[in-house]
């Protein structure tokens, strides 16, 4: 009989596994936890990956800006960099979040590959990262120019999801900032 | 009015799928031999009719039928066609109709194949497929039809096919992995009748076995041509990023691979039946766990499919209803009792065990880290990603464990054996192992340990290979009598167990030795890496059939010799406005010579130049390429096709014969 209840030992450990995958379909992993979504950016002091000296929250606020989680051992990363890079020339502040990395090779990234941040934050333990809820690289926060957050996309900045997403919020945002 | 076609066949297709769900399964039941003999000719009606459906949309790809809402977000008139054709899988519902099909494809094999299986079992095995079907062909029809439509106004030319995605690399990486984990499903079939006849034996596992080496072979070639293609195609130069998508293919496969090692322990000796089953059930609900991660949405990874909740939960009820039954079938009618037939601790039995033992914690691991995130955030307690460095900290010790025993694995005998006859076989073998990993890294230096210990490994398994087969090769009469003694799937064996050691040395290789330089290169610049001198010559522009590139020449010399020419390209493509790196490979068996664009800088005509030098990077898809040899090898064993010959037989030959 025993022998019996533990061959139901499988059926059991997949009835869990599948409450969990049915809690998994109603969160979006890409979904910011509302928490942070029209809250302030929050404080933080670390330093600045090229000087090393430390920023805080006035570092980066001011106006509209765009805060892009990177770092060099994330593949998507050198795939968003050159439409960055496309960004940063056409004018928009972007602010980078070097995410658990090491400065020597940050720096040296973006050197070879080109820089279109305005500075870069060294957030080695990934602190200011948890604050963020940041669940990878890449992932991009629009801050208005109170520095509230208003909108985080996880993954790759493109031409088309600029286009069809941050731009429009982009767009209003300065146009908020300019009122 | 061919897509019309195409959707009524695919309805078609349910029907039959349907009718084999059920009809054979009932005259099993009822013993009913009109309506079991009923089986073999639905799959096929179901095959034919999926495939004209599939037919149907390749069509509407090939002749740019915008008016179909997939092909004008995959396609684009200035496609070329070979990509307009793979461009059919290069999407959610195309993937989908691909994966149907296949799973088709396999139900009317086993249909065709297996004429010689009881018809009890062939009914069953059949309509399980049959079930299965239903599920992804309703799965395709309801929430992801590919040929829904663009109405009213159907746009003028398609938004084209990802970049990414337009790579020969990519024209037969899903068909070949998707005949992997669908084959898998041949195995469950085979394992739920089994289970429902009440009848695990030997001959179930004998009917199994070819199907699940097949399968596995064609996932590991599958996974092989993933890695590759992400080589040279993202431009990075890396093969693995232990991302969800990923591991959704690897986990069939690491289970898959105590599979056939568990399926050869029941049919050779009729031990561990409940395990080999629960495994086959494992190995496809695995396969359908993936399909769930790749395609709802509940993961994030670099290559997911677009994501549908209705899909997602259609899956997940699919799943709960294939998985949870099978394994509610499994709890009721597995057998409980432990078999009577005994071995001992030092067997072949045992190093199976192993086997299984560490593929089982390294799917589990891999599974656990792949769902950590999920589990994590359903929970409440944030979000966390899982990177790399966990799945190598774990994954890589188990792949060390496993080389040694692998080593003791085909020369030692079932049910008893003893250590002092290992030791007097091997013991050279394993003297000449320790040699060559001391002496082998040298050539290369600095001496570097890793290196050393991957090549004391992988000599191990070789050089305990070739003795054990020159030793059955020497006990024949003659060397070709011997050689005629090698059964395939003792040869396929072999070939396997030689691939995963070169598998073993090219990803140690490669991770150790690999050079890297990025760097900012004008036209005219030179830059030595690793004793190769890469001369940058130009930059030209180059048109595309459907984009604009920019193509750097290059050329390399060693010691002021030519060695290669090559051209990275950065293209931009004119329908999405996408940049892609393009890079230029000069491949050899020892090393990897790669040049990847990176970005222009400044005004001066400079570039953000990645060179890699990537040592034995081959060997690694290589060894994948001879494990799927070797499973391919093992189907031609004769024993697979003894019932053939067993089948009704006239007396008359029956004594010519003997």
């Amino acid at each position: 009989m025993l022998a019996r209840v533990k061959l139901f030992i499988p059926l059991f450990l997949f009835a869990v596994l599948a409450l969990f995958l049915f809690r998994g379909l109603s969160l979006d992993p890409k979904e910011l936890p509302s928490a942070l979504i029209d809250r302030p950016l929050p404080a933080f002091s670390l330093p600045n990956l090229a000087t090393g000296q430390l920023l805080d929250r006035s570092s980066i606020v001011g106006e509209v800006s765009l805060l892009n989680v990177w770092a060099t051992w994330c593949v998507s990363c050198r795939v968003e960099h050159p439409y960055l890079l496309e960004l940063a020339q056409s004018g928009v502040a972007i602010f980078g979040l070097n995410y658990k990395d090491e400065d020597a090779a940050a720096r040296q990234w973006l050197e070879q590959l080109g820089d279109p941040y305005r500075l870069n934050i060294a957030d080695r333990e990934g602190s200011l990262g948890l604050d963020l809820g940041v669940y990878g690289a890449p992932e991009t926060f629009l801050l208005d120019d109170q520095g509230v957050v208003r909108y985080r996309h996880v993954g790759v900045v493109d031409e088309r999801v600029w286009r069809n997403t941050l731009q429009p919020i982009y767009q209003q945002l300065t146009a908020e900032a300019g009122r | 009015m061919i897509a019309e076609f195409g959707h009524f066949a695919l309805i078609l297709g349910l029907v039959f799928a349907c009718l084999l769900s059920t009809v054979p399964l009932l005259g099993a039941w009822r013993r009913n031999r009109d309506a079991m003999a009923l089986a073999p000719g639905l799959a096929l009606g179901m095959l034919c009719m999926v495939a004209i459906s599939f037919a149907c949309l390749t069509w509407a790809f090939l002749q740019d039928d915008f008016t179909l809402k997939v092909v004008a977000s995959n396609s684009n008139s200035l496609l070329p066609d070979i990509y307009k054709f793979s461009a059919v899988w290069g999407n959610h519902e195309g993937s989908l109709l691909l994966w149907a099909l296949i799973l088709c494809g396999w139900t009317a094999a086993v249909a065709i194949f297996s004429r010689e299986l009881p018809l009890l079992m062939l009914s069953r095995v059949l309509s399980v497929m049959g079930i299965i079907s239903v599920g992804f062909l309703s799965f395709s029809l309801f929430t992801s039809n590919p040929f829904a439509h663009n109405l009213p106004v159907p746009p003028v030319d398609g938004n084209d096919l990802n970049p990414l995605l337009q790579d020969p690399g990519l024209i037969i990486h899903p068909p070949l992995l998707y005949m992997g984990y669908v084959g898998f499903s041949v195995a469950f079939a085979f394992a739920i009748a089994a289970l429902l006849g009440g009848r695990l034996d030997a001959a179930w596992a004998r009917w199994s076995r070819p199907w699940t080496n097949v399968a596995w072979a064609f996932l590991t070639l599958g996974i092989m041509l993933g890695s590759w293609w992400a080589y040279y195609e993202l431009g990075w130069g890396g093969w693995w990023f232990w991302d969800p998508v990923e591991n959704a293919s690897f986990m069939p496969w690491l289970a898959g691979t105590a599979l056939v090692h568990s399926l050869a322990v029941t049919e050779k000796r009729g031990l561990f039946k409940s395990w080999t089953v629960l495994l086959a059930i494992f190995a496809f609900s695995l396969s359908l766990l993936g399909t769930f991660l790749v395609r709802s949405g509940v993961l994030t990874s670099v290559h997911a499919f677009a994501n549908d909740p209705d899909r997602g939960m259609f899956i997940l009820v699919f799943l709960a209803l294939v998985v949870g039954g099978s394994l509610t079938l499994y709890a009721l009618r597995a057998p409980a009792v432990s078999s009577r037939v005994r071995f001992e601790w030092v067997s072949r039995e045992s190093l199976l065990l192993v086997n299984n033992v560490v593929f089982l914690v390294a799917t589990l691991t891999v599974l656990f880290g792949t769902l950590f995130p999920l589990i994590v955030d359903a929970l409440g307690m944030g979000k966390v990603s899982v990177g790399p460095p966990y799945f190598n900290a774990v994954f890589v010790p188990l792949m060390a464990l496993l080389a040694p025993v692998m080593g003791f694995g085909p020369v030692s005998r079932w049910k008893r054996d003893r250590v002092a006859r290992w030791s007097s076989e091997l013991w050279l073998a394993a003297v000449a192992a320790i040699a060559c990993g001391i002496t082998l890294p040298l050539l290369n230096s600095p001496y570097n340990v890793w290196v050393a210990l991957a090549v004391l490994l992988a000599a191990w398994l070789v050089l305990g290979l070739v003795r054990d087969v020159w030793y059955r090769v020497r006990s024949g009469s003659t060397l070709r009598a011997g050689v005629n003694r090698l059964t395939p799937s003792y040869i396929g064996m072999v070939v396997a167990h030689t691939g995963f050691a070169a598998a073993i040395i090219g990803v140690v290789a490669t991770s150790q030795y690999n050079q890297e330089h990025d760097l900012k290169m004008m036209a005219g610049d030179s830059h030595a890496l690793a004793g190769y001198e890469f001369r940058f010559l130009e930059v030209v522009p180059i048109q595309g059939p459907n984009f604009v590139a920019d193509e750097a020449r290059f050329e390399v010399y060693r010691d002021g010799e030519l060695i290669a020419e090559l051209a990275p390209q950065k293209r931009r493509y004119t329908a999405s406005g996408q940049v892609m790196t393009e890079a230029a490979i000069d491949a050899g068996l020892f090393r990897d010579l790669f040049v990847a664009m990176g970005e222009p800088i400044g005004e001066e005509g400079a570039w953000a130049m990645r060179l890699h030098y990537k040592p034995m990077v081959r060997w690694m898809w290589l060894g994948a390429i001879m494990m799927a040899l070797g499973g391919f090898c093992t189907v031609a064993d004769r024993r697979y096709r003894r019932q053939r010959s067993s089948a009704p037989v006239k007396a008359g030959e029956l004594a010519g014969a003997r």
